[in-house]
């Protein structure tokens, strides 16, 4: 008996009972299709925070003084003066890890245009703080070097700026705004980001040369932060370790001394969030797992009924020459191609599912060619052992008994 | 005339023991007998005569549990079940009372059956034989009709084309004429006569005695053993008692 001819009479067998195949079939069709829109929700959304994540810069490290006792008292990191512009300098020229390094230093107040004000901060920074914050100027351009030396009173205008302070819908370049007196001249506008997945408007922000902010606003020496970007993602954690070991280098800390500034990455940001939706993605797919499973039982139901059923067929086949294995194996190829058919229309049906979720609800979706191929094995593998007992029933089927059944 | 030929089936002594609960039953008690190539042969009883019993062991369906049956020559009672199986494919062709059809299959798909368990049979070998099976039996003209839009007596026609698809050394028809009506019956009988007249050995089982006047040879159980083995030296024609019949009314 070879394969094939099995093959035919277990399709055959089945094309005799069509809706009841088909029934069988819906179990796992739903199974399969509600695995895979599961995971390609469970996915989207993952992947989804992870743009969100790296539109603020993935590989972002923050650097910022570290808290220190004085007398036991621990200072709030906003009153250290512990980092330099030579520490920006040194991160600057040393370190490997590192592609893009800019120091950051604050001030708050309230910006004056004409009628207009609006309270918003002025982040000192580089020309490199906007590849770390993968910030791109729209209009306009970005300061230049000669601005950083000389300390040019210009600014750079998020889209919310620029909404407050021009209210008439005027163009902002080369207009000038003061800022706590001090007369500013617009040279360039943000473009527009909208609000990052926790909520914070990322428009709301001033561009100027660190230089100008630390002598002409703040009239400090120190730096209040330092904003890098690893080489990439994975390599985030090598920068890490180097930024480290050139800042206590920098500030001449002795072993077993502790740090005396803190390092930060959006990398641990993304993790925890990663984790969060690892564990939505799981429990998706534990409930369409649980669903195969209702829908692999409801096969071995079929054709455990279908196998009674045709207890005189079985009987026929073996006196006519069937042996127990041709037996066992066309009801095992009958609940496999049931499971595999089941599946291939599962997998399309998922995946139109995944897509109607995609075009409705607009929600972010990503099919995993993994969700497929898994649930497509399972699949198989349900049709099998499902299928095996019934199957090996209808083997052991005395002929004798069985050709007689009424 | 008959038994210069070569033996089909050789049953030497064969008994069968079933145990129901604490007790058993002897189903047969030593029964022996030959059939050369070429007999046809009724084998009567009344129910509990173990007929049906010593038809489940020459269809190869059951071993006896002393005594030795050979068919074609080979020794079965020692066969696995696969080695049985393959034996039935080859060199058994079964009739039953309820044809046993498949259902919703075509004649041609029907007959085609046992040739599909036997993997040396191509696909078209397989269609050419099973069709020629079913010119044999007078169904040529309905090769696609479904088992389910024929009648009584052409699915019986079916059932003896299928026996005789994987041209067997005997043909075991189990009460072949018991679910038909008599004019039928008589059809279907005439077909046996055919078959053996070409030369088909046949062993027929059944508990209507008017058939012993149709076969060659008849050999009659009760309670287990052969009471009766005679030749029939005037075989009647079934085709002669067919004609007599009253056609159906329209």
């Amino acid at each position: 008996m070879n394969f094939f001819n099995l093959f035919k009479i277990a399709l055959k067998a089945l094309a005799n009972n069509k809706m009841r195949g088909f029934l069988t079939m819906l179990g796992i069709i739903i199974g399969v299709a509600s695995v895979i829109t599961m995971l390609a929700i469970g996915q989207g959304s993952k992947q989804s925070i992870k743009s969100q994540i790296s539109e603020m810069g993935s590989n972002m490290i923050m650097i910022f003084p570290g808290n220190m006792e004085r007398g036991g008292v621990r200072q709030s990191s906003d009153d250290q003066q512990t980092m330099k512009v030579s520490d920006y300098e040194a991160i600057r020229d040393d370190a490997k890890f590192v592609s893009y390094v800019s120091p950051q230093v604050s001030s708050s107040g309230q910006f004056i245009n004409g009628n207009n004000n609006y309270p918003s901060s002025v982040q000192g920074i580089t020309q490199d703080y906007l590849e770390i914050r993968k910030l791109k100027v729209a209009e306009g351009e970005i300061f230049t070097d000669e601005d950083i030396k000389t300390a040019a009173k210009v600014c750079i205008l998020g889209q919310t700026v620029v909404d407050n302070l021009f209210t008439n819908g005027e163009d902002p370049i080369g207009r000038v705004v003061r800022f706590n007196k001090i007369p500013f001249t617009v040279i360039g506008v943000l473009q527009e980001k909208g609000a990052n997945s926790m909520g914070q408007d990322q428009d709301d922000i001033v561009l100027a040369p660190y230089t100008t902010v630390m002598k002409r606003l703040l009239a400090i020496d120190y730096i209040q932060g330092l904003f890098c970007s690893a080489l990439d993602e994975d390599m985030s954690d090598e920068a890490q370790d180097e930024i480290t070991e050139i800042l206590r280098a920098q500030h001449k800390l002795k072993d077993g001394e502790e740090d005396n500034f803190t390092i930060r990455s959006q990398q641990e940001l993304s993790e925890m969030m990663n984790s969060t939706s690892d564990m939505m993605t799981i429990l998706l797919a534990c409930i369409a797992g649980i669903s195969l499973l209702v829908g692999g039982i409801g096969i071995m139901n079929i054709m455990y009924v279908s196998v009674t059923e045709r207890t005189r067929e079985i009987g026929l086949r073996m006196s006519i020459g069937a042996k127990g294995r041709d037996v066992l194996m066309q009801f095992l190829i009958e609940s496999v191609i049931i499971s595999v058919l089941g599946g291939i229309i599962g997998v399309i049906l998922g995946v139109v599912a995944s897509e109607l979720v995609k075009a409705i609800a607009h929600w972010p979706i990503s099919i995993q060619p993994y969700s497929v191929i898994l649930s497509f094995a399972v699949c198989t593998i349900t049709g099998v052992f499902f299928g095996w007992y019934p199957a090996k029933k209808a083997a052991n089927l005395d002929p004798i008994e069985a050709i007689r059944y009424e | 005339m008959l038994d210069n030929n070569k033996e089909i089936i050789k049953v030497d002594n064969i008994r069968r023991d079933f145990k129901v609960g604490d007790e058993v039953v002897h189903a047969l008690r030593g029964v022996s007998f030959a059939i050369h190539d070429g007999e046809f042969v009724t084998i009567m009883g009344t129910s509990g005569s173990g007929k049906s019993t010593l038809l489940n062991i020459l269809g190869c369906l059951d071993t006896p549990t002393a005594g030795e049956y050979y068919l074609d020559g080979l020794a079965v009672r020692k066969m696995s079940k696969n080695e049985r199986a393959w034996m039935r494919n080859r060199k058994i062709g079964f009739v039953f009372q309820n044809y046993n059809l498949l259902p919703k299959t075509t004649a041609l798909e029907n007959v085609e059956l046992p040739l599909l368990y036997n993997s040396k049979i191509s696909s078209k070998e397989r269609r050419e034989r099973a069709e020629k099976a079913l010119k044999a039996v007078e169904l040529g003209d309905r090769l696609y009709h479904k088992s389910n839009q024929m009648s009584g007596g052409q699915m019986q026609r079916v059932a003896i084309a299928r026996a005789l698809v994987n041209d067997p050394v005997i043909i075991l028809a189990d009460e072949a004429t018991g679910n038909l009506d008599t004019r039928t019956s008589f059809a279907i009988l005439t077909l046996f006569q055919e078959l053996h007249a070409r030369g088909r050995t046949i062993i027929f089982v059944t508990h209507n005695p008017d058939l012993a006047n149709y076969s060659s040879r008849n050999i009659v159980l009760r309670d287990g053993k052969v009471v009766s083995d005679t030749v029939n030296p005037n075989i009647q024609s079934a085709r002669a008692t067919y004609e007599t019949l009253p056609a159906p009314e329209e």
